[in-house]
């Protein structure tokens, strides 16, 4: 499923004395099975525009295509639940949403709200909690008795048993220990590689776009300044220096070796690049 | 939804009802609302509107926002004052019918009772729409200080009103989050019957205390830590001053109300 915005601009009460304009004339397209990652300050308008994707937030201008469905300012708020049964967020501390006494009910509870039956939800319950690296005895616990990662992982879990097509993740990791970082992100990759989920990521941490996404938007004050695949993106190290966007790490440390005298034609995204490209580079030298 | 609410918020500013002493603009309201019974007739009520105009134009802050306030309480307003106007007996009648009658007197009063309504939300807007909670909750904490005498938990209190001040945005971010992470899950709010509506609340309502619980254990905890062990011996950070303005504002209440008692009939 296909998700296009045409010159969407977004603002916050509109027509009062608080009135706030988030989003400016933003136009964007994911296509079905990408794994897009929105980059940019706090407060640039990632949220805001990341509820647009289901149409939580309607658009003030512009337009939002969602598969075949459109969003325009005067969409009606009826039927849009088949929608946000296609679109799954796992917004951000999504522990937050917890609430039910059992965490095999709190999982199989957006299931249910989108028509399957009980026991379907049940095994469903059952398929997600492992997906998410946690073993069955878990499901007959309460959610408020478990840790917060722990807790994390059942909230996404009752996100994913909607089985989206899409899968919006609003910092996933914030807050996690280095390894449930890590674990978490190799799960979302799986998803995307084996059952060919369309992923959007919301993030700031540059490492994850270099090693996971294979196109990237960078958002400022609620426009798009930059767009392409994150290997021409973070070409252009100065300007996210500039703008205290931050750069990945093999990047950072590849351009520091560049400026030594080690010449590369493309700056390398992720460490094993890099890595692949000295072992490259010192076998060439080896020859000579 | 909430968000289309005026009535209670503070919109920043620098006028000279900005800057008057909390102490004095919450009181001052309060008078306001007692003297504002006072008027009985067109002259006095006349006073009282170019008074609460005069104040609204020295806050310097649109008048929309004032009519805007007005708005959610507008069918209460309009329900008084046909039940004034058709119920009050006395002077000429111009039309009757059963029980019901418009009368002379009823008019005058309902036209009153509607100035009456009008006035005294224009001026409590003025006042939170000028005054910032905190210093809201300041002034209420001076105010109660002589209940101190009759044991009365002041400084409790006060304290638990400016963390509950505070904590009002926070704990509507976190309700418009947790919502808005329950319609993804398919939760349709405010919609279907009663029943449905009400179950629909359990998923927010939920998530929302415990958020609370751990968010006042967090809080407790960071309080103990900096060393808080309750109202005894605490000095203030935020001291409030008596200024001439607040001074001109005492004066200005006593002309205002020997001229209305001078103008009731």
């Amino acid at each position: 499923m296909d998700i296009r915005f045409e010159q969407v601009g977004f603002t916050y009460q509109p027509h009062s004395p608080f009135e706030q304009r988030v989003l400016f004339d933003i136009d964007l397209a994911i296509k079905e099975g990408s794994y897009t990652a929105l980059v940019g300050h706090t407060g640039s308008g990632k949220s805001t525009l990341l509820q647009h994707l289901n149409a939580l937030l309607k658009p003030t201008s512009g337009r939002v295509t969602i598969g075949e469905r459109v969003i325009n300012p005067d969409t009606d708020n009826k039927n849009l639940k088949p929608l946000r049964k296609k679109v799954g967020i796992v917004f951000q501390f999504p522990e937050s949403q917890l609430f039910e006494e059992t965490v095999a009910r709190d999982i199989a509870f957006g299931p249910k709200n989108f028509g399957v039956t009980e026991e379907a939800a049940q095994v469903l319950a059952k398929e997600y909690i492992q997906l998410v690296g946690l073993d069955e005895s878990f499901l007959e616990r309460s959610p408020f008795d478990l840790s917060g990662g722990q807790m994390r992982r059942v909230a996404i879990a009752g996100v994913l048993a909607m089985e989206p097509e899409v899968l919006v993740l609003d910092e996933p990791t914030a807050g996690l220990d280095p390894q449930g970082r890590k674990e978490m992100m190799e799960m979302f990759e799986r998803l995307h590689n084996e059952k060919n989920m369309t992923i959007i990521l919301v993030t700031h941490l540059m490492d994850d776009v270099a090693n996971y996404a294979d196109y990237v938007y960078v958002l400022e004050k609620g426009r798009i300044v930059k767009e392409g695949e994150p290997s021409s993106v973070f070409q252009d190290i100065r300007w996210l220096e500039a703008k205290q966007l931050g750069v990945p790490t093999a990047t950072a440390f590849a351009e520091r070796l560049q400026a030594k005298g080690v010449l590369f034609d493309r700056l390398p995204l992720t460490a094993d690049a890099l890595a692949d490209v000295l072992v490259e580079m010192g076998g060439a030298a080896d020859d000579e | 939804m909430m968000n289309k609410l005026i009535f209670g918020r503070y919109i920043p500013g620098d006028s000279l009802i900005h800057r008057l002493d909390p102490r004095v603009k919450l009181i001052a309201s309060f008078y306001f609302i007692a003297i504002i019974f006072l008027a009985n007739n067109w002259q006095s009520y006349l006073l009282a509107a170019v008074f609460t105009f005069c104040c609204i134009l020295l806050s310097k802050i649109d008048f929309g926002f004032f009519a805007r306030g007005v708005r959610p309480l507008l069918w209460l307003i309009l329900f008084t004052v046909a039940l004034q106007i058709l119920f009050t007996t006395g002077g000429t009648v111009y039309w009757s019918w059963w029980i019901f009658n418009i009368t002379e007197y009823g008019l005058q009063n309902g036209v009153f009772i509607f100035c009456r309504f009008v006035l005294i939300i224009f001026m409590s807007t003025l006042l939170t729409l000028t005054t910032q909670p905190l210093e809201l909750s300041d002034a209420i904490e001076y105010i109660l200080r002589p209940l101190k005498a009759v044991r009365f938990p002041v400084h409790e209190i006060s304290l638990m009103l400016s963390i509950a001040l505070r904590f009002v945005p926070t704990l509507m971010d976190e309700t418009e989050k947790i919502m808005n992470a329950q319609r993804a899950r398919g939760v349709d709010f405010g919609e279907g019957g009663l029943l449905q509506k009400m179950k629909a609340i359990v998923p927010l309502l939920i998530p929302l205390f415990v958020s609370s619980f751990n968010r006042a254990e967090d809080l407790a905890t960071a309080m103990e830590a900096r060393g808080y062990q309750g109202g005894e011996g605490r000095t203030k950070y935020r001291v409030l001053h008596w200024h001439q303005r607040d001074s001109l504002v005492v004066v200005v209440y006593a002309c205002f109300t020997i001229a209305l008692v001078f103008l009731r009939g």
